[in-house]
């Protein structure tokens, strides 16, 4: 038996390594999606570009211009002359926030007046339009605080913030298990479903069914070589995130590589059972994308939170391993948490490992008849 | 005269819900024989061939192949024939040698025992020159000699071949042919299925089928008494009327 296992696993080995397409999926697209997730997206920005219109034109508010323009994240670019101008700059793209400043800004300002400053994004990009309102609030405020300084209030009430485990809020810190659950599922979902649907296709499954081979060993000698690969992948991962981006792993090794292994086992099982079900290798790419891939990366709390979707969405995400093996990484990698607070997670994914091979062998069973 | 028939079928019927793909078929095939199964597309030649190499199981009827039962003892079939589907099933990126050697490995034979069938195979088949190159680039009728030496490479009593010579050129069918002349002169049992009529000419006997039962069962040249036709084509279309 180990002989014929063993004379699968090498054939397997041939096939991807003649396969650059495979090749490129299996190590090409972790390190570029890593790199690409820490470099490109990054929620932090450096020069903004921004217009003022300046109806004081007193000392205040010219230092409150400079005063923006101070930390790097924002640039002027004009000074706008009335509200007419406002919105051109924005269709022109050359500007990303317009800041108003009312007359009489600095008589207000310190005689205890109500003051409204007005900061005009473009909307029609909210994500950055919250960032930058945010940061030149931020600014604002500490302005106002350097300003009344002189005029010490001793009633005021200081915030003090502290992001626990990721404190300079780094978006590593997310992607980097989102990617592990990614890639994982790709290799193992879409990869094995995808070489054990072109079996079909050449007509070698039957070929290999009418052989005295077990079925089970046939499916084990397809997936045992994608199974090392994504473990491959996820090390790669690991360590490409704590080299490049700093990202820890504060927790137990043993029991993280536990929970990707116990993961590896849920993607190839929903692989084979995807591979079951199709009778082409466009079927099942069809199917691992748009019935893994899309809700995995959307659904699964890795780029929105869970808890903010409507029940439907948020009830599909419960479904999803990925979600709970995202919420298994985060704690074991960021918060150095043990076993004890990940075993609901891990009961999980254990029983989806149970339902699916059960359904799995059912569908295989039937195709048998 | 018993112990030389290795294919025997009796009543066998399979069922798919309300519709009948095969229709109690009854026949013998005997050891070394050439036996053509011939239908057209859709007649359940697929089906039927399925039951007999232990993919799929009966719904009545009962039969045996090598002296085996089909319901029961389909994993003892399986290690006693040899299968060859119409698509020449092969691994286009693996090479000529690897091909073998894999398929050796999944019948289970020893490391020496399939150094020596690659060799011979290679011989045979005239192969040496391109034995590390990839499957892909062979020739069609090349890889088809190819797919049939691998469907024996573990030498078994009976070899099933589903349309062996779909979709290739005439020269090479005939050429085919003649590697299968060889190998039922060795004694081994030939099943093959096919739609193309000429062919039918060359097998032993034959039998027909027209959608799911079997219409005629003897050797062509008393079918074409029989039915007072001159070709097995017009047996066919007689029957198939």
């Amino acid at each position: 038996m180990l002989k014929v296992f063993w004379a699968f696993v090498k054939k397997e080995w041939y096939h991807i390594i003649r396969d650059k397409r495979t090749l490129l999926i299996l190590f090409g697209m972790p390190i570029a999606q890593v790199l690409l997730f820490g470099f490109a997206i990054s929620t932090e920005f450096k020069g903004a570009r921004i217009d003022v219109l300046d109806q004081a034109r007193d000392d205040t508010s010219q230092q409150l211009i400079a005063h923006l323009q101070s930390s790097g994240h924002f640039e002027l670019n004009r000074l706008l002359t009335s509200e007419d101008e406002m919105e051109s700059g924005f269709k022109e793209g050359s500007t990303k926030l317009v800041v108003v400043i009312p007359e009489n800004f600095g008589a207000n300002l310190y005689s205890g007046q109500p003051v409204d400053i007005q900061f005009v994004a473009d909307g029609s990009d909210p994500n950055n339009a919250n960032t930058l309102v945010q940061y030149a609030t931020t600014m604002l405020n500490e302005f106002q605080k350097d300003q009344s300084a002189s005029t010490e209030n001793p009633f005021q009430i200081q915030v003090e913030n502290r992001m626990l485990y990721n404190p300079q809020l780094d978006s590593a810190y997310t992607f980097v298990p989102g990617t592990i659950a990614l890639i994982l599922l790709i290799v193992c979902a879409m990869l094995t479903s995808l070489t054990i649907a072109r079996e079909k296709e050449l007509g070698t499954m039957e070929i290999l069914l009418v052989s005295p081979l077990p079925p089970l060993l046939i499916i084990l000698g397809k997936v045992a070589p994608y199974a090392l690969l994504a473990f491959l992948d996820a090390i790669l991962i690991l360590v490409l995130g704590n080299f490049v981006f700093k990202v820890p792993v504060l927790g137990s090794v043993t029991l993280l590589l536990f929970c990707c292994l116990l993961y590896v086992v849920v993607g190839l099982s929903l692989g084979t059972l995807i591979s079951t079900r199709s009778s082409s290798q466009q079927q099942a790419m069809m199917a691992s994308l748009m019935g893994l891939m899309m809700p995995s990366l959307i659904l699964s709390g890795f780029i929105f939170p869970l808890s903010s979707m409507p029940g439907v969405l948020e009830l599909i995400g419960q479904i999803i391993p990925a979600t709970y093996f995202i919420e298994i990484l985060k704690g074991v990698m960021l918060r150095g948490v043990g076993l004890r607070f990940v075993y609901h997670e891990i009961l999980i994914l254990l029983i989806m490992v149970l339902v699916l091979l059960l359904l799995t062998w059912k569908n295989f069973k039937v195709r048998l008849q | 005269m018993k112990e030389n028939i290795i294919i025997k079928v009796e009543n066998l019927t399979k069922q798919f819900g309300n519709f009948t793909a095969v229709d109690a078929i009854s026949f013998n095939v005997k050891k070394g024989e050439i036996f053509g199964f011939l239908g057209a597309n859709g007649a359940g030649k697929t089906t039927a061939i399925k039951m007999l190499i232990g993919l799929s199981k009966p719904t009545h009827g009962k039969g045996s192949v090598a002296g085996f039962d089909i319901s029961t003892q389909a994993e003892e079939i399986k290690k006693n024939i040899g299968y060859m589907s119409q698509k020449f099933s092969l691994y286009n990126d693996l090479t000529v040698v690897e091909n073998i050697r894999f398929f050796g490995g999944v019948y289970g034979l020893s490391r020496k025992r399939i150094k020596e069938r690659t060799e011979s195979i290679l011989n045979e088949l005239d192969l040496t020159s391109v034995a590390k190159k990839t499957v892909a680039g062979l020739p069609s009728g090349w890889k088809q000699r190819l797919a049939f030496a691998i469907s024996m490479v573990h030498d078994p009593e009976i070899v099933f071949m589903d349309e062996p010579t779909g979709g290739v050129d005439p020269k090479v069918r005939r050429q085919f042919w003649e590697t299968i002349y060889r190998v039922a002169e060795q004694g081994k049992t030939v099943f093959v299925t096919t739609h193309y009529m000429d062919e039918a000419e060359y097998c032993d006997r034959v039998s027909i089928m027209v959608d799911g039962r079997m219409d005629a069962y003897d050797t062509p040249i008393n079918l074409k008494t029989k039915l007072n036709a001159n070709s097995m084509d017009e047996v066919f279309l007689k029957l198939a009327r």
